[in-house]
């Protein structure tokens, strides 16, 4: 550990090393990769076009031509399934940037400002996080309609006062340090200070948590468009592909079954990555949630 | 303990309020004359224009809000649209659904968390141990709504073991019990872990505790030392996480409403989306955040009579 301390490089190395040591770790990577690879290469695994309507082939169960059969309209459903992968990791990336910058500036203000400031921004957290989550994604919809921006709109809210919250605990312990005095007696501007001695030693820990609410954003994005209130057809997601699938249920259960499981896959990878990674990380986090 | 109690309900009704304000200012931005959204595109601008009076829309945004935020407290939530029933009859009628949706779910992940969670406990660091713990970080992950689709897909559209829509047959307690089964699982399955866990945690430690090894020097049994005197009090913290936990199956329960056809709030707000019902739509999302912030409350009050470091909080 003391060499870890001095050598971070070294320390991440050997962080590693543990996590591939971990079943569970390997199993999260692997599935996480499997995801990635996925969306990635999309264009290049996929035979048909996503969004090819192709009437003579609607309702195919899973075949050699078809590997996750097809659906309503006779439209691929494995080439929709590695296309919606882009649409829930862009969705997730993005999301979660979005309420990582949002809620490092908000917690930084409420940390470091004035104390009235302060209360009334936790008295707004508060507020947020007093809607349940589905029934604030749906009061948005109506004020948006339906649309990615909704999806990333919600996600923001509902993360960004559980981040900014986390950021100005940190904040305000930090304020009393000794380097920070320092750098103030020695005429160091408030921008200089935030960026330089406080937003190093409190963005660690947020970068885990909000990598582990990965699956959550996910599970949000795929959620929506399986209620029709996310991305608008025929954009492939995998959220749509299960509400296509939803109404034919009973004859054509394999459209269901494409939509359901890569978001099992996604969502576990990413748990169980996000499970272990925290524990050899970060010890301290261990029992959250 | 009186002056905390005062303040954190104190901070619920403000929250409850800020809650209000931002539900308004969300009908106020949305596009379009509530009014004509309401009649259609065949009634007349006379027609039009009685409504907006009614509907108070043609007074300066501030009294509309006020008069929006006194009714609210009061109960009165407006009338909905479709057929001018007012909105606090028609949320009340679907509620019970929604809670016995929850309760179910509650009694799911009791049912299965506990003993998991306790059997985890015992046998700590065995395969039993890491299987439960893996089986738990994974029932969390999973999203209630492909719970809830799966659910219906393997048990009552393939095996048809149980009924696949609806809430049963009024009157008929039997019927609507088989019809709870599988919504409130998928509502219930990922907090089985939450619990699991939380009991597994609070087992370890009370099994370390000075009169658990008081009864294990006595030669009590193995079987009631853990059942009966540590699993009682291993027990407690569960019934806090419960309190927060309501609020998300809230969240679950809109989605097991709709895979299942099921009346319920969540169903009620989703069809009202659908129809433009926007009285509607921040009718039930309030009631629902009452309820959430009085469940908060609740939890909080019991955390703090029964840990006073979390009153001094305050």
């Amino acid at each position: 550990m003391y060499a870890a301390a001095s050598d971070p490089k070294r320390a991440r190395l050997a962080a590693v090393q543990r996590l591939l040591r971990e079943p569970l770790g390997v199993f999260g990577v692997t599935l996480v990769v499997l995801m990635l690879f996925g969306a990635i290469f999309a264009d290049w695994l996929s035979i048909y076009e996503p969004n090819k309507i192709s009437p003579r082939d609607r309702f195919q169960g899973p075949s050699w031509d078809h590997l996750l059969g097809t659906d309503q309209l006779g439209r691929d459903l494995f080439s929709r399934v590695l296309h919606g992968g882009r649409i829930a990791l862009s969705v997730a990336l993005f999301s979660t940037l979005a309420s990582l910058v949002i809620g490092i500036v908000l917690g930084l203000i409420a940390g470091y400002g004035p104390r009235w400031l302060d209360n009334l921004m936790l008295l707004f957290f508060d507020s947020i996080k007093s809607f349940p989550t589905v029934m604030l994604a749906l009061a948005l919809v109506t004020l948006f309609g339906p649309s990615l921006t909704a999806v990333v709109i919600v996600v923001v809210l509902v993360n960004v006062p559980g981040y900014a919250r986390i950021i100005r605990t940190q904040t305000l312990a930090l304020k009393e340090s000794e380097f920070v005095t320092a750098a103030l007696s020695m005429g160091a501007s408030t921008p200089r200070i935030l960026r330089v001695h406080v937003m190093p030693n409190v963005v660690g820990p947020l970068l885990i948590l909000a990598s582990m609410d990965i699956p959550v954003v996910i599970a949000i994005e795929a959620g929506m468009s399986f209620l029709g209130l996310g991305v608008r057809p025929p954009t492939p997601s995998w959220g749509a592909i299960l509400n296509d699938g939803f109404t034919a249920i009973r004859d054509t259960p394999w459209i269901v079954l494409a939509g359901g499981l890569p978001i099992i896959i996604t969502t576990l990878g990413f748990t169980f990555l996000g499970e272990t990674l925290r524990d050899v990380f970060d010890p301290r986090l261990k029992g959250r949630g | 303990m009186l002056s905390y109690s005062i303040k954190r309900l104190g901070l619920a009704v403000v929250i409850v309020s800020v809650a209000m304000l931002m539900l308004f200012s969300m009908i106020y931005l949305i596009p379009g004359d509530p009014a004509a959204v309401a009649l259609g595109p065949r009634a007349t601008e006379a027609m039009r224009e009685a409504l907006r009076v009614k509907m108070g829309l043609d007074q300066p945004i501030w009294v509309q809000f006020w008069n929006f935020f006194i009714n609210a407290w009061q109960g009165d939530l407006g009338n909905e649209v479709l057929s001018d029933r007012p909105v606090a009859t028609v949320v009340l009628e679907q509620l019970p659904y929604t809670i016995a949706l929850i309760l179910g779910g509650i009694s799911w992940s009791v049912a299965l968390g506990i003993p998991l969670g306790c059997w985890a406990a015992v046998k700590r660091g065995s395969w039993a141990d890491r299987l439960v713990g893996v089986l738990s970080v994974a029932v969390i992950a999973v999203p209630s709504f492909v719970v809830a689709i799966y659910a219906l897909l393997v048990f009552a559209v393939t095996l048809q073991w149980l009924p696949a829509i609806g809430a049963g047959e009024p009157g008929d307690l039997g019927d609507q019990l088989v019809h709870l089964l599988l919504p409130s699982l998928a509502v219930g399955l990922g907090w089985v872990g939450y619990i699991a866990r939380m009991v597994r945690a609070s087992m370890l430690e009370v099994l370390e505790a000075q009169h658990i090894r008081t009864a294990r020097a006595f030669g009590l049994p193995d079987r009631m030392i853990t059942y009966r005197y540590a699993l009682t009090i291993a027990i407690l913290p569960t019934v806090t996480l419960l309190g927060v936990g309501i609020g998300q199956m809230l969240s679950s329960a809109v989605f097991a409403e709709i895979v299942f056809a099921r009346p319920g709030v969540g169903k009620l707000v989703y069809d009202a989306i659908l129809t433009r019902n926007y009285p509607l739509v921040t009718g039930t999302v309030l009631v629902t955040t009452v309820i959430f912030v009085l469940l908060n409350l609740v939890a909080d009050l019991i955390v703090g009579a029964l840990d006073p470091r979390v009153r001094s909080r305050f």
